[in-house]
C-alpha cells in the first residue's frame, strides 16, 4: 500500500502571533515551527498502517526550506521518503494544485491529511485535492482501518459519528483519536538522515487570492470579577450589562 | 448577478448558522445589486423553506431527492455546482462547518473558484473584492483580495448580527443530475445523540475541565446547561480521559465554537483551549485559582469552587424566569 501524507509547517500552538513589514508578513522571529497537529495524527496512522500492511509512506509539504526540519522529523517518525514542493504556500487552491500534481504522477492508495492546518484553518485542501484527482474525500476522520482494497472509517458529524466504508483510493482529513502522536526515537532520527528528501519545483497555478494585510484582534477589555458570595449576580449581569442572555 | 447560499437542513429546519449565511449572502447581494438565492438539499416543508425570505433570500431552490437525504458532501458539491450554472451565480456563501468546508472545497475545484474560509465580515466590493478572514485559529485576521471569477465564502459564526424581516421567499424544486460515483461509500452506522443541542449551533455553552474532578461529577454542570438551554463542552484532557464524549472536546485540536456565552468551569485556559473559544461574544470563567490564565480572556470571572457555584447559578437562572 502506498500512502501519501501531506503535512503543513505551522507555528507551535503556543506561539505568539505578530506581523512585520506594515502587517504584510508573518513575524517568524522566535517562533518554533511544528508539523500541524492534525497532520501529525495523519502521519502516525499512516505509519501504523504501513506496519500492519507493508508498503510505503511518503510525506509531502508545499513550502520553503524552513519546512525541512519538519519533513526530517516525519522521516524519523517512520515515513520512507519526503517530497517538498519548493514554493511559498500562498492559498488553499494553490497548495491543493501542487499536491494533486504530485499525486497524479504516483498512484497512491491513500492520501492522508490533517482535518485543517492551524495557520489558515480552512479545512479545504483535502476536498480540493480529492476533486482535482477525481477521487472521494472525507473529513474529519477519527478512525481508519484498511482491509484489502477497502477502507472502513468513522467521521465526526454534528453531535456524533458516522461509520463508512469505501474503496481505495481515498483522500482523508484526519483528527484524533485516529492514532496517538508519535515521537521519533534515536534509531528513527539516525535513519532519517539517509532517507530521501526530494525538492521539486511547483507547477504554475494562477494566484486567485492575494494577501493585502494581516491584523490582530482588538485587545480584550478587562475581566469583571464577581465575588464568589455574590455569584448569582452573574445571571443579571449577563442580561442587563452584557445583554447576551 | 446572484449570490447562491448553500444551507444545511437539520431535522427539517434550516440550521441557525445557515440562517446567518443567508443573511450574509443577502447583504452581499444588496451591495452588488443582485439577489440572494438559497439552495436547500434535504427534507423540509415549504413553510420552513419560505422563511429564508426573512433573512433576505428572494427565492429558494429545493432539492428533495431521497438519495440525498443522508448528508453527502460529494453529491452536495455536485448539486451546488449545477445550481451555480442554473442561477448564473458568481458568489457562493455557506456557513463554515465540517459539511460546509467539504462542500465548498469540492465545488471550488469543479468551478475553478477561490474558496476563502472563516470570513468574519462583509466583503469590501468598492474596489476589487476584499474579504477579512480569521487565521491562526482566531489569533489573527487576514484581508485577502479574491481575483477568481467565481468566489466561495465560508462564513464564521456571529460574523453579522442577523436582522429578520417579514418577507417570505418562493420555493421551487430543483432537479440535479446525480453521479453514481458520489454514492460509492457505504454508510454502515450513524451514532448520533439526536436530542443533543449541537455545539456549533448553540447560543450558550457550558464547558467543563479537569477541575470537574471526574465523570460522575458532571450533573451540576448539566443542570446549569439544562436551565440555560445550553450545549455542553469540555477540555481536551476531559475527553482524553473519557469523562465526556470526544465530540464535546473544544479547542485547537477539537471543535471551534463561537456562542454568545461560553461558561468555562474548572478549565485553566491553556492557549490551545482558548483557540477554540476566542470567537465567543462573552466568556465567563469559574475557577478556584485566581491566577488561572483563563481570567485574562474572560469578560466575567468568579474565583470559587465549581461545586459550590454551579448549583447556585442554576437556581439563579430558574428564579430569574
Ligand atoms: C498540540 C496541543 C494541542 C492541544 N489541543 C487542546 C485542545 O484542543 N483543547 C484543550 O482543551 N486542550 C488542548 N491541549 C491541552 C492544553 O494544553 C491543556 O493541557 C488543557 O486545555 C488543560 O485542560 P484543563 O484546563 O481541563 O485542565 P487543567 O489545566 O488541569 O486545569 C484544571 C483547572 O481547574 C481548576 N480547578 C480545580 N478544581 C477546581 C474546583 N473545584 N473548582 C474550580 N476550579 C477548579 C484548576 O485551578 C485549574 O485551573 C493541547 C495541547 C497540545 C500540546
Ligand atoms: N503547505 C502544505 N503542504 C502540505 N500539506 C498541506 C499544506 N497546507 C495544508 N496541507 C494539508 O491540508 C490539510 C488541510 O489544510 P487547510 O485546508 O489549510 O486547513 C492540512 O491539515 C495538511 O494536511
Amino acid at each position: 500500500m502506498k500512502i501519501l501524507v501531506c503535512i503543513s509547517n505551522v507555528p507551535d500552538t503556543t506561539a505568539k502571533i505578530s506581523f512585520t513589514d506594515n502587517d504584510t508578513k508573518f513575524n517568524k522571529t522566535g517562533v518554533q515551527f511544528i508539523i500541524g497537529p492534525y497532520d501529525d495524527y495523519a502521519l502516525a496512522r499512516a505509519v501504523e498502517l504501513k506496519e500492519q500492511h507493508g508498503g510505503t509512506v511518503t510525506v509531502l509539504n508545499v513550502g520553503e526550506s524552513e519546512s525541512d526540519p519538519q519533513l526530517r522529523k516525519a522521516l524519523a517518525i517512520g515515513a520512507d521518503d519526503a517530497i517538498r514542493v519548493n514554493t511559498e504556500p500562498t492559498d488553499s487552491y494553490f497548495v491543493a494544485a501542487q499536491i494533486a500534481h504530485i499525486a497524479s504522477q504516483n498512484s497512491y492508495d491513500l492520501i492522508l491529511m490533517g482535518r485543517e492546518s492551524i495557520d489558515f484553518n480552512s479545512g479545504v485542501v483535502h476536498g480540493l485535492v480529492g476533486e482535482m484527482l477525481g477521487i472521494a474525500s472525507y473529513s474529519p476522520v477519527m478512525k481508519l482501518d484498511i482491509t484489502g482494497n477497502e477502507a472502513k472509517f468513522a467521521r465526526e458529524i454534528d453531535g456524533g459519528k458516522e461509520h463508512l466504508s469505501a474503496a481505495l483510493p481515498l483522500v482523508l482529513g484526519c483528527q484524533e483519536p485516529i492514532a496517538e502522536w508519535k515521537i521519533p526515537n534515536m534509531r528513527g532520527i539516525m535513519t532519517a538522515r539517509t532517507k530521501s528528501l526530494a525538492v521539486v519545483e511547483p507547477v504554475s497555478v494562477d494566484d486567485s487570492t492575494v494577501l493585502e494585510k494581516y491584523a490582530l484582534p482588538a485587545p480584550k477589555g478587562s475581566c469583571r470579577m464577581i465575588p464568589a458570595e455574590e455569584a448569582e449576580q452573574l445571571i443579571a449581569l449577563l442580561k442587563t450589562e452584557a445583554k447576551v442572555l | 448577478m446572484s449570490v447562491l447560499v448553500f444551507v444545511e437542513i437539520d431535522n427539517g429546519s434550516i440550521k441557525k448558522t445557515s440562517r446567518e449565511a443567508i443573511y450574509f449572502g443577502a447583504r452581499l447581494a444588496e451591495q452588488l445589486s443582485g439577489e440572494a438565492v438559497v439552495l436547500a438539499i434535504g427534507e423540509a416543508t415549504e413553510a420552513e423553506l419560505e422563511q429564508a425570505g426573512k433573512w433576505g433570500a428572494t427565492r429558494v431552490l429545493h432539492v428533495s431527492e431521497e438519495k440525498l437525504a443522508h448528508e453527502n458532501s460529494l453529491a452536495y458539491a455536485d448539486v451546488l455546482a449545477q445550481a451555480v450554472g442554473a442561477t448564473d451565480s458568481k458568489i457562493i456563501v455557506l456557513a463554515k462547518s465540517g459539511l460546509g468546508d467539504a462542500v465548498a472545497a469540492r465545488a471550488a475545484a469543479k468551478l475553478k473558484a477561490s474558496v476563502v474560509s472563516g470570513v468574519t465580515e462583509l466583503p469590501d466590493t468598492q474596489n476589487g473584492f476584499k474579504v477579512v478572514r480569521s487565521i491562526y485559529t482566531g489569533k489573527a485576521f487576514a484581508t485577502v483580495e479574491i481575483k477568481s471569477a467565481i468566489k466561495i465564502l465560508g462564513i464564521r459564526k456571529n460574523a453579522l448580527e442577523v436582522v429578520e424581516s417579514e418577507k417570505s421567499a418562493p420555493v421551487e424544486g430543483f432537479t440535479p443530475t446525480l453521479r453514481e460515483s458520489d454514492f460509492a461509500a457505504k454508510v454502515l452506522e450513524v451514532e448520533k445523540a439526536s436530542t443533543e443541542l449541537s455545539l456549533t449551533d448553540a447560543d450558550i455553552i457550558v464547558s467543563g475541565g479537569r477541575g470537574m474532578k471526574g465523570p460522575d461529577n458532571w450533573q451540576p454542570l448539566l443542570d446549569l446547561a439544562g436551565a440555560l438551554g445550553a450545549a455542553t463542552g469540555c477540555s481536551k484532557p476531559v475527553s482524553d480521559l473519557d469523562w465526556r464524549p470526544h465530540h464535546e472536546h473544544i479547542g485547537q485540536t477539537g471543535i471551534k465554537v463561537a456562542p454568545n456565552i461560553y461558561i468555562a468551569c474548572g478549565i485553566s485556559g491553556a492557549i490551545q483551549h482558548l483557540a477554540g473559544v476566542n470567537g465567543s461574544k462573552c466568556i465567563v470563567v469559574i475557577n478556584k485559582d485566581p491566577e488561572a490564565p483563563f481570567f485574562k480572556a474572560a469578560d466575567y470571572g468568579i474565583v470559587g469552587d465549581v461545586f459550590d457555584i454551579l448549583p447556585r447559578l442554576t437556581r439563579a437562572v430558574e428564579e430569574a424566569r
